[in-house]
């Protein structure tokens, strides 16, 4: 069901965890779909030195948080920004079309945790234009 | 190479070895249609009568009220849409559970889109039904029950003699699927009351692709598929003779062997249950304490979803089976467990293993020392852990 990538950051996630006193947090989903994500943000000097996250889901869910702050760590914010949903199931090489909404979820996550950030230090991102917290995808199945 | 341990038996069961070597002669040797007049199909018909016999002493019914099938989602939909087709005339009304099978509750919602009613009954907590609100469902045009005898997922036993007692007293026929529960109680459908039964040759150790129906002589039921002789002009096609003698062999030994074979699955299903009750916090049993089938242990771990679990699970060598959503292939946990009452967060996170013949204690002890790690690890990930907040 899924390729050895996916299996991969599922069974050996990276970052997995929280960051004390981030500089941004953001968490989307809820129990009753059954995936929930939160991402911490480290950034300094517009750079995320830092990326963890906690997942209550199934295993793509896990692999597509795993994956995504692989994928963050280093980058600019606004390098980060441009990161979409599509770039995360192709980095993990694929994700079965009914685990797609996964990494929907992962980017919502890490761009809720910028917007955090930027809510929080008054900073705005050319990539957080119409951004709106309230207003996320539906990311049910 | 880590040793792999199967605790899906609900799922299906592996073919015993003597089952096998039954079936192997009525491939080539005894090819035989049954229906043909010469030798080699007197020779399969003779098979095909033992084996309907075979099948008939097992649940203290007649030779002739059993009815061979593909497996047990036919014998499901031929029991509801031939009882409530064929008898238009006494009712357009039937009453099932919402727990049962898809190969039950699939065919009574296609009944309603044709304008029959339906009722489904609501369970407990523990999965049971109240024989209060099936007495209150029934209408003067009720014509069917169907009741499953054993759940697939939580295990729960129905109180199918009472329900076979108000049915009779009723004049409605009555149907259960008892595809979990043939093989693993005692079933008499006399003593039961019981007008129809679906079984399966796969769950009782039997090949795949066979299954049985039985109908009490003078049940009125439409054929489920016409076009030939056999099985009394009401399941037409060609009988496939490997796999009924597979079933009547696995039959045959299951009721021989059941009085041992619940004793000591029971003793392994407890064994497991508490295991994981005692030494893992935040978990649940799901389906009734007692009133359960002998080799289903339903657990929900809160805060962890049960896909990750299951392949955290089998990558450490042990099959098992969940109702989360992410295993159904739909939105929401399995009906089963909303049924039950639970939150879309609990059903999340539960865990079917089903024990067998060949799961020893040395397994349970298994499953129950690899189950601690893996559900800490998946917690420690999981925002939704009190210890992570």
């Amino acid at each position: 069901m899924y390729n050895d990538k996916v299996m991969d950051h599922f069974l050996n996630p990276r970052n997995a965890g929280e960051i004390d006193n981030a500089d941004g947090v953001g968490e989307v989903g809820n129990a009753k779909c059954g995936d929930i994500m939160r991402m911490y943000v480290r950034i300094e000097n517009d750079i995320l030195v830092d990326v963890k996250f906690r997942t209550f889901g199934c295993g793509s869910a896990i692999a597509a948080s795993s994956i995504s702050t692989e994928m963050l760590i280093g980058k600019t914010v606004d390098e980060a920004l441009e990161i979409t949903n599509q770039d995360v199931v192709d980095e993990l090489g694929g994700l079965p079309v009914v685990k797609v909404h996964c990494s929907v979820l992962a980017e919502q996550a890490f761009k809720m945790a910028i917007y955090d950030y930027a809510q929080k230090n008054n900073k705005t991102y050319k990539g957080l234009e119409g951004f709106d917290p309230d207003d996320l995808e539906d990311h049910h199945h | 190479m880590t040793k792999r341990i199967y605790m899906d038996y609900s799922a299906t069961t592996p073919v015993k070895k003597e089952v096998v070597d039954a079936m192997i002669p009525f491939f080539s040797e005894t090819f035989g249609n049954a229906s043909s007049p010469h030798y080699f199909g007197r020779e399969a018909k003779k098979v095909l009568m033992k084996a309907r016999d075979t099948i008939a002493e097992t649940l203290n019914a007649k030779s002739d009220e059993i009815y061979f099938t593909a497996g047990g989602t036919e014998s499901d939909n031929w029991a509801i849409r031939g009882a409530m087709t064929f008898i238009k005339t006494k009712g357009k009304h039937m009453i099932t559970t919402t727990i049962e099978h898809h190969g039950v509750l699939h065919p009574a919602e296609a009944l309603e889109k044709e304008g029959y009613d339906v009722t489904y009954l609501p369970v407990d907590e523990n999965g049971l039904i109240r024989l209060e609100d099936l007495k209150a469902a029934i209408r003067p045009d009720t014509a069917l029950i169907s009741i499953m005898f054993i759940n697939n997922e939580i295990g729960t036993m129905q109180p199918i003699k009472e329900i076979g007692e108000i049915a009779k007293a009723h004049n409605i026929i009555f149907h259960t699927d008892a595809v979990q529960a043939y093989g693993n109680v005692k079933i008499d459908v006399e003593e039961l009351n019981i007008d129809m039964l679906s079984i399966s040759s796969h769950k009782i150790y039997g090949p795949k692709g066979v299954g049985a129906l039985y109908m009490r002589k003078g049940t009125p039921v439409a054929p489920f598929m016409i076009g030939g002789a056999q099985e009394k002009k009401r399941r037409a096609g060609t009988e496939n003779m490997p796999g009924i003698v597979g079933f009547a062999k696995a039959a045959e030994i299951a009721h021989a062997q059941l009085e041992d074979h619940i004793e000591r699955l029971t003793k392994l299903r407890d064994r497991l249950i508490k295991g994981l009750l005692e030494k893992i916090d935040y978990t649940r049993l799901n389906g009734h304490p007692t009133k359960r089938h002998p080799g289903n242990v339903n657990i929900s771990f809160e805060f962890i979803e049960g896909e990750a679990l299951l392949l955290m699970l089998d990558h450490q060598g042990i099959a098992g089976s969940s109702g989360s959503a992410c295993t159904s292939g739909s939105l929401d946990p399995s009906h089963v467990l909303m049924g039950i009452g639970l939150t879309h967060e609990i059903a999340h996170g539960s865990l079917r293993l089903s024990l067998g013949d060949f799961t020893t204690e040395e397994d349970v002890d298994t499953a129950i020392e690899k189950l601690i790690p893996i559900v800490q690890r998946l917690r420690e990930m999981s925002p939704l852990y009190p210890a992570n907040n």
